[in-house]
């Protein structure tokens, strides 16, 4: 497929790996995004690396540490990460995820008060002990987003932002062009990595994805002292220290939204800020004093089972869809080798994603989101 | 295995919000004059009425420059905070009348952000106010609010800018004024529109010395009768010169360089070039807003339940452009400064590094992102100081970028060729003062927080390894990770 032309929708980690996957093959790629890109969540996360439950696990944890070589610009990678149980709850499933890394042959170990104290000099002597993932790992997200697009530029790719996707062209069964308001993009593939308005851009193909958009919300401190492992989270957060020291948390109740065709009209955080606060401040005692000195929001999507759709459409044949249903940032070296891996070959080369298709929720009932309770308030 | 869903999201938002521990009709943010008069003026139509200031506000937040740019002359008085809650009474005798009238006053209380249903959010109860004092942090709901928040210091950067001494005139205004609590003694100060005029005239009334004033532009750029003023007093206006550069030694400045050459002793170097007013909590409530350029910068609209009052609302309009005057303290500046001249103080990132979006000294730059600057960068598209603070780290540290967002927005303008309007403002988050994580925590949140509170969306098929699909080991999965999404 060398020579051709692939435009992809969407300049957030999913589609800019992508477009940095099949740049480095040599295909020629466009990438368009309606405003910068990781403006939306791949600019706004928790940067948690580690997805165990995920069939890009592997290649995930494969190519994060090598992500900064490959691309030629800083990420931030840290790795390997560290749970601490602060309820006897937290503790019996901490422990029972531990054994279940056990099993799966992922080095972890399990830590007392005292190791937790000892690996994590913020904690305090009121947790009832923790997990050593010695696997997984965080990174930067907005610093990795500018890393995939500027990557891809070097490699020939283009990005042209500002410039919302608002149709497609279509003749014998194939895309043949991408439309924005100012231009038309000729095309031999096509990848649709646009996070929440996936399902209103699909829907002009005749594609359901059911999917459900939500906003999730952030806090971050002024610099803490520097841990020994940054990607210290539990007590139902998750978040790291940054490189720089600042302790970036999330976690605890969303909110279910309905997107339109434009993206989210605004990502506003709210009072829920406080109750991070306080598990931030029971989670990492000595570190309470500190400051903190902004809040944000994010706007992802989730599929009816959580789990990403990255999939290459019957018809249009030449259509690759990826959403990352909530959990895409970390995935994001290996979503990108499997969106290439199915532009270029139809087949994921590297792992069996065919739990990841489109078809497994063909019978899904029309109502599905009122079912789960996933819809947005009045 | 086929969920059995209970058509409820128990993670989801709905109904868990923490309590407001009460409401008014109106609630005032800021006590100055203006927040003062419009609380006044509200309790006479008999809504209830509760006004808060930020004032006194603590030592550890003046050494950060919040909420003003005290560049660290203040005296060892601001550390002892009944006597400046004293000195705030004292200097205010308004505030009494304001009690008497059963206006409910707290005083060192921030309000850190303002939240109300709209576009992404809807699960609100109402719309609420969050405020803190010392020891912790509340929400009170309201009908009205009005923000008398004022104006701060416009910070402008040149070589030793960084160093104690450095301030600007909205906090030495209200150090002299207010708290008697200013350490300096000589004072060198930039600009000669109203507001720098002004504060040499203050600065002399209280018995200092004013070791002159620097003037970018060909004239004094304030009132005649201001001028008048000064050069009775025989004050030196310094007129087609910007300050080169200042020298300092362990307390801080000591000289200034002016770029005419003369070298001007003094411990002070006051930033009078502009005041911004503080529409930190419009912004971080994407409240409507404008650039207007003769009220000092991005001033609220206004909305029927959001008005704003006094410098928040704009400087007084006397004609002046004050973007343009800033532009051009900026492109004066921009020619002393250096490329190590630090621009964000708590990020400490240099001019270079700012114009050549690199990132913070802790991490390595190969070469192709040393080919990187906002050259390349603005190939892809038109200057956002937001883009920029991500990348450079100007403007993330824990001033919350008090002392190098404008100046930022204004480089970004001058290199980039574009009109200041055109550069987008950077956005402002909550909580618009930095608030003590232990102080800003919800430790009375109810019950159902607790209940409702996941990790992520406690979709139980989300974490289940996929090796265990299909196997016992997947209902084992859920069952450990239960949240209540299905029976
Ligand atoms: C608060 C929060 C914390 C999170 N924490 C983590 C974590 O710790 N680890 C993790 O792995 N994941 C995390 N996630 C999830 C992760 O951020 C997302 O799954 C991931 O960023 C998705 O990337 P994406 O590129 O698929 O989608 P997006 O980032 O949503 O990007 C889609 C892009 O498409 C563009 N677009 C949309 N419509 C159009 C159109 N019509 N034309 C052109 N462009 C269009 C948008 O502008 C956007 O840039 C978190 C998310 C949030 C909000």
């Amino acid at each position: 497929m060398s020579g051709s032309e692939v435009v992809i929708v969407g300049g957030g980690v999913t589609g800019l790996s992508a477009g940095w996957w099949l740049a480095r093959s040599g295909v020629k790629v466009t990438v368009l995004d309606k405003f910068i890109v990781g403006w939306e969540a791949s600019g706004r996360n928790g940067g948690g690396a580690s997805h165990y439950s995920s069939p890009l696990f592997d290649e995930e944890q494969r190519l994060w540490p090598q992500m900064d070589d490959l691309l030629g610009y800083p990420t931030e990678h840290q790795k390997e990460r560290i749970l601490i149980a602060m309820t006897e709850r937290q503790w019996e499933q901490y422990r029972f995820v531990a054994a279940r890394h056990q099993r799966l042959d992922h080095p972890v170990e399990v830590l007392d008060v005292k190791q937790v104290q000892e690996m994590v000099p913020l904690a305090g002597d009121n947790c009832f002990g923790g997990v050593h993932y010695k696997f997984g790992g965080h990174a930067n997200p907005q610093r990795s987003v500018q890393a995939y697009a500027w990557a891809l530029q070097d490699l020939g790719g283009t990005i042209h932002q500002h410039s919302p996707v608002t149709g497609f062209e279509t003749a014998g069964g194939k895309v043949t062009a991408v439309k924005t308001a100012n231009a038309t993009y000729g095309c031999d593939a096509v990848v649709v990595a646009a996070g929440p308005q996936i399902p209103k851009l699909m829907a002009q193909l005749g594609v359901t994805v059911p999917l459900a958009a939500a906003r999730a919300e952030m806090i971050i401190t002024e610099p803490a002292p520097m841990m020994p492992i940054g990607g210290v989270d539990g007590h139902k957060l998750y978040g790291r220290q940054t490189m720089r020291g600042n302790l970036a948390y999330g976690g605890g109740p969303h909110e279910w939204l309905d997107v339109d065709e434009a993206g989210p009209a605004a990502r506003p955080s709210t009072p829920l800020a406080r109750n991070l606060a306080r598990r931030l401040a029971e989670l990492l005692p000595k570190a309470a004093h500190l400051n903190v000195i902004r809040s944000w929001a994010g706007v992802i999507e989730n599929s009816p089972d959580g789990r990403p759709i990255i999939d290459r459409l019957t018809s249009p044949d030449n259509v690759v869809v990826a959403s990352m249903s909530s959990v895409g940032f970390g995935l994001s070296p290996a979503s990108g080798h499997a969106i290439h891996d199915l532009v270029i070959d139809g087949k994921c080369s590297f792992a069996d994603i065919d739990i990841l298709k489109l078809s497994r929720f063909a019978g899904l009932e029309p109502d599905w989101r009122e079912r789960r309770g996933w819809t947005a308030l009045a | 295995m086929e969920l059995n869903f209970t058509g409820t999201d128990i993670c989801a938002v709905g109904g868990t919000r923490s309590p407001t521990e009460a409401h008014y009709d109106v609630v005032v943010v800021g006590a100055g004059p203006s927040g003062i008069a419009a609380a006044l003026e509200a309790k006479q139509t008999g809504a209830s009425v509760l006004l808060v200031d930020e004032n006194p506000v603590s030592g550890a937040l003046m050494c950060n420059d919040v909420p003003l740019y005290f560049g660290g002359r203040m005296t060892a008085a601001t550390q002892n905070s009944e006597r400046m809650l004293e000195a705030v009474f004292m200097s205010m005798p308004a505030l009494e009348s304001a009690i008497e009238t059963e206006v409910e006053l707290l005083l060192g209380t921030s309000a850190w952000g303002v939240y109300r249903n709209g576009p992404g959010l809807q699960s609100l109860p109402e719309q609420v106010v969050g405020l803190a004092d010392a020891e912790r942090s509340w929400l009170v709901g309201f009908d009205r609010i009005v923000l008398a928040t004022g104006a701060r210091d416009l910070a402008l950067a040149f070589p030793g800018w960084n160093q104690p001494g450095v301030m600007g005139a909205a906090a030495l205004q209200l150090l002299l004024t207010r708290y008697a609590a200013f350490a300096g003694r000589r004072i060198l100060i930039l600009g000669s529109h109203d507001l720098a005029l002004e504060t040499a005239l203050l600065a002399l009334e209280h018995g200092l010395e004013v070791a002159g004033l620097v003037e970018v532009r060909a004239a004094p750029q304030g009132s005649a009768e201001l001028v008048a003023k000064l050069v009775q007093a025989r004050i030196a206006i310094h007129c087609g010169a910007a300050i080169a550069s200042a020298r300092g030694g362990i307390d801080g400045i000591e000289a200034a360089t002016l770029t005419s050459g003369e070298t001007i002793a003094c411990d002070t170097i006051c930033a009078a070039v502009g005041l911004i007013p503080s529409i930190e909590l419009v912004d971080a409530m994407h409240g409507p807003r404008e650039l207007d350029a003769r009220r000092g910068g991005y001033v609220p609209r206004g909305e029927p339940t959001v008005s704003a009052v006094g410098l928040c609302a704009g400087l007084a309009d006397t004609g002046f452009d004050h973007i343009a005057y800033r532009m051009d303290w900026t492109r004066a500046l921009a020619e002393v400064c250096v490329p190590d001249t630090i621009i964000c103080q708590c990020e400490e990132v240099t001019r270079a590094d700012l114009l050549g979006v690199q990132p913070p000294n802790y991490l390595t730059r190969p070469a192709p992102m040393c080919a990187r600057s906002l050259e390349t960068l603005l190939e892809d598209g038109p200057a956002n100081p937001d883009q920029i603070k991500r990348l450079t780290r100007a403007g993330m540290g824990v001033c919350q970028g008090r002392r190098c967002r404008d100046q930022v927005a204004m480089l970004l303008a001058l290199e980039s060729g574009q009109p200041f309007a055109a550069i987008p403002l950077a956005s402002h988050r909550a909580p618009v003062r930095p608030l003590p994580m232990k102080i800003l925590a919800d430790w009375h949140e109810p019950a159902e927080m607790e209940a409702a509170w996941d990790v992520w969306f406690g979709i139980p098929t989300q974490w289940v390894p996929v090796q265990d699909i299909g196997t016992p080991y997947e209902d084992e999965h859920r069952g450990m990770l239960y949240t209540g999404m299905y029976e």
